[in-house]
């Protein structure tokens, strides 16, 4: 399903002293099976932009398209259900979301409000709990006995079992430990590679930005700074750093080494793979 | 309508009135609210009115927004004046149309009923739109200090109400957020039929509740390892200052007091 | 060699409602002006073990002794004056309904007078550059920020030690590096011994010492240089190495001559530029 936000504008708050500019003249198409990663400092207007792509918010100004769906700010939405079992959002600690007696039944919450009978859903509670690494024992289990790790894994299976087209993770990995969040991270890519899965990534890590996205959009100050593949982005890290925002650590590397010997590998590397085949050559040049 | 409502909310300025201990004006309130009962007379309502016009003129509040924000209050007052008109039948007949008869002693009572009840809100809008929420806990922590000798807890319920404060917007954040992670989930709050959305609160309720006991477990740790065990042996960083204009305005409504009791009938 | 501060001896706690030990026979100590960093995956017992340093739980088994103070229900509220603690969750540890209320609440529970309270609370924080924040309430501030009031909260109090529990893991990268920042600035200037619990690598890897736990036991102890020759056996650990030491390993694979794994990146360049440029 393709999504494409056209000029799209939102204010909290509007006719009130409190009224505040939260995006303005934001455009960005996300074609069916994209890997978008949405980085940009905190305020930059991310999470607003993400609350637009299943119409939990509503533009003040611009049209938001989704798949057949146009919302804008004029038209009274009626039956935003089907967009939102299509477009899935999985939230900054969505451990917090949590709140049936069992965990079987909490996954099931979401399918079974989008209309899905109880044996599917529960079919799919199963297959949810696998696909985010826990075993089916706990499916019996109280939400509230487990750990916060299992906790954010049950979240996401709840958000999986709702079968969307369109995935959007927001930070989802937030406050794990190196281990979980590789898992997790991982799991995600399969998915989007096995069904073709529309994935929109909100993070901080420009690590993930660039190892998983295919193609990353920056925000800043309420507006899409650039949107670009992860090669095209991080070829120019100077821009982003002025921006106040990272860069990958091999770019960084990549960066100083060009600093110190006076010259330039032959390309920008986004893996620590790429700069170690691209290093002899490189070192060669300083030798000469 | 909610946006407008005045109720409870502070509106900082720089005014005298918002720079007056709030200990004063709480006991202003307190008095005043006593005294209100006392008047029973155009002199003595009037005497009231003239000292909660220059409280107000005084807070540098504007006019239109208090008016603004009392307009709920407004459709009570009439309503309350109404009453009376209709079902006092004391007096002499002032007004007469057809069954409908309108006696002078619904009308003084309605009028003064009706003023009475305006006053009181009044002046306690004024207490709670020139003082933030946390100077009142103060206030009203120095005020009850006393009845520490007779084992009242002060101490405990002015900390609950100062964290209370404290967590209002984040209990706010916390709930929008957790509402739109459940609409994200197929969940309707604001449409739908009416049972549906009455359940729709329980998926809302809950995470809410769970957060809110972490939140307290994980602030009771912090408080301990900051050194809090109790309110013995404790200083003050917040400091009140009693000041001339306090006492004066304290010593204007006991001169009005003893007016009203001078002047009512 | 340093002063030993805190003596940690075989330690062990477990969780009423938990049939397995968080932390299991634990011995290390802490010495004086350190950055001590402690790593391990979610559940490795770190968080446990700053809970048990400060008291706000008691060990089955073993003991703690601070500053020559044996803890113990008694000398609980002393040891507590010795140690400042840091949470991770910036709002879960805001008592106050603005930043001075905040930093001020520590000094109100140790009855500090009033002249000395506003002195203390205006240098903590100018320490942590929020003195422009003073009447700010907590909602208008960013994680990072609130985190800094914490820090000024516990500065205020002047412990001898700093313990940081995650006191970064929920804040964005731009207000971690504020947090750390601010760390390194107070420990260069104060002289403070500081204690992090993170699973952070980038930031362990910028202590002076570092202890590693796995299933409530301590796995290693070392300095970081040390801890990150463990290489594989960290990421079996639930742990990853910081990225200039993934980057020396690499090259030494493809035999371009590194001596050691470097910790900063910089030292790595140094290397590569020392031994390619003047050949």
């Amino acid at each position: 399903m393709d999504i494409s936000l056209k000029n799209v504008e939102y204010r909290y708050q509007v006719n009130t002293p409190f009224e505040r500019l939260a995006i303005q003249d934001v455009s960005i198409d996300i074609p069916s099976g994209t890997f978008l990663a949405l980085i940009g400092h905190t305020g930059s207007g991310k999470s607003t932009v993400l609350q637009h792509l299943n119409a939990l918010l509503k533009p003040t100004a611009g049209e938001v398209v989704i798949g057949e769906r146009t919302i804008t700010s004029e038209k009274k939405q009626k039956d935003l259900k089907a967009v939102r079992q299509k477009v899935a959002i999985v939230f900054q600690f969505p451990e917090h979301q949590l709140f049936e007696e069992t965990v079987e039944k909490d996954i099931c919450f979401g399918p079974m409000n989008f209309g899905v009978n109880e044996e599917e859903a529960k079919r799919r509670a199963h297959e949810a709990i696998k696909q985010v690494g826990l075993d089916e024992s706990i499916l019996q289990k109280s939400p509230f006995d487990l750990s916060g790790g299992q906790m954010r894994r049950v979240a996401i299976a709840g958000v999986l079992a709702m079968q969307p087209n369109v995935i959007v993770l927001d930070e989802p990995t937030a406050g794990l430990d190196p281990r979980g969040r590789k898992e997790i991270m991982d799991m995600f890519y399969q998915l989007h590679k096995e069904r073709n899965l529309s994935t929109i990534l909100v993070t901080h890590s420009m690590e993930d930005a660039s190892r998983y996205a295919d193609k990353i959009a920056i925000m800043h100050k309420g507006q899409v700074y650039k949107v670009g593949t992860p090669l095209e982005i991080f070829s120019d890290p100077e821009q982003l750093i002025e921006m106040g925002l990272d860069v990958p650590e091999v770019v960084k590397f990549q960066q100083k080494l060009e600093k110190t010997f006076g010259h330039k590998f032959a390309k920008t590397c986004l893996t620590i793979e790429e700069i170690s085949q691209e290093m002899p050559r490189f070192l060669k040049r300083g030798e000469a | 309508m909610m946006e407008k409502m005045i109720f409870g909310r502070y509106v900082p300025a720089d005014s005298v009135i918002h720079r007056m201990d709030p200990r004063s004006k709480l006991l202003i309130v307190l008095l005043f609210v006593c005294v209100v009962f006392l008047a029973n007379n155009a002199i003595t309502y009037g005497a009231l009115v003239v000292y909660t016009l220059l409280m107000l003129a005084m807070s540098k509040v504007p006019m239109r927004f208090v008016f603004g924000g009392l307009k709920l209050v407004f459709i009570l007052i009439i309503f309350t004046f109404l009453m009376h008109i209709f079902l006092t039948r004391e007096g002499p007949v002032i007004f007469e149309l057809g069954w409908f008869k309108v006696y002078e002693e619904g009308l003084r009572q309605g009028i003064f009923i009706s003023l009475r009840f305006f006053l009181l809100i009044l002046i306690t809008s004024i207490l709670t739109l020139t003082t933030a929420p946390i100077a009142i806990t103060d206030g009203l922590e120095s005020l009850l200090g006393p009845l520490k000798k007779l084992k009242f807890p002060v101490h405990e319920l002015a900390l609950m109400m100062s964290i209370a404060l404290r967590f209002i917007p984040t209990l706010m954040e916390e709930t929008d957020k957790i509402m739109k992670a459940q609409s994200a989930r197929g969940v309707e709050f604001s449409s739908g039929p009416v049972k549906d959305r009455v359940m729709a609160i329980i998926p809302l309720l809950i995470p809410l509740f769970v957060s809110s006991f972490k939140r307290a477990e994980e602030l009771a740790t912090a408080m301990e390892a900051r050194g809090y065990r109790g309110g013995d042996g404790r200083t003050r960083y917040r400091k009140l200052v009693w000041s001339g204009i306090d006492t004066l305005m304290l010593l204007l409504l006991l001169a009005l007091t003893i007016l009203l009791i001078i002047f009512r009938t | 060699m340093k002063n030993s501060l805190v003596q940690i001896r075989n330690l062990s706690f477990k969780y009423d409602e938990h049939a397995d030990y968080a932390l299991k026979d634990v011995t290390f100590d802490i010495y004086e002006g350190e950055w001590l960093a402690i790593v391990g995956h979610n559940g490795s017992g770190k968080s446990t073990m700053a809970k048990l340093l400060n008291g706000l739980n008691f060990p089955k088994e073993g003991s703690i002794t601070v500053d020559n103070l044996l803890l113990s229900e008694e000398t609980v509220w002393d040891i507590r004056d010795k140690i400042g603690m840091v949470f991770q969750n910036p709002d879960n540890q805001f008592v106050g309904t603005t930043v001075q209320d905040d930093v001020a609440f520590g000094l109100e529970n140790h009855g500090i007078e009033r002249e000395e309270m506003i002195k203390r609370v205006h240098d903590a924080l100018e320490s942590v550059k929020m003195e422009e924040f003073l009447d700010q309430e907590p909602h208008h501030l960013s994680g990072g920020q609130k985190q800094r009031v914490a820090i000024a909260g516990v500065l205020a109090l002047r412990p001898n030690i700093i313990v940081l529990d995650e006191a970064t893991s929920m804040l964005d990268p731009r207000g971690r590096e504020e947090v750390l920042e601010t760390i390194r600035q107070l420990k260069a200037s104060q002289e403070m011994t500081v204690i992090s619990i993170t699973h952070d690598l980038e930031e362990a890897a910028k202590a002076d010492r570092m202890i590693v736990m796995n299933k409530g036991q301590l796995y290693r102890e070392g300095s970081p240089e040390d801890i990150f020759q463990l290489d594989e056996e960290l990421i079996s650990l639930g742990l990853d190495i910081p990225f200039p030491v993934k980057m020396s390993k690499m090259l030494k694979a493809l035999n371009i001559p590194v001596s050691k794994h470097h910790l900063s990146e910089e030292e790595l360049v140094e290397e590569l530029w020392t031994s390619h440029s003047k050949m």
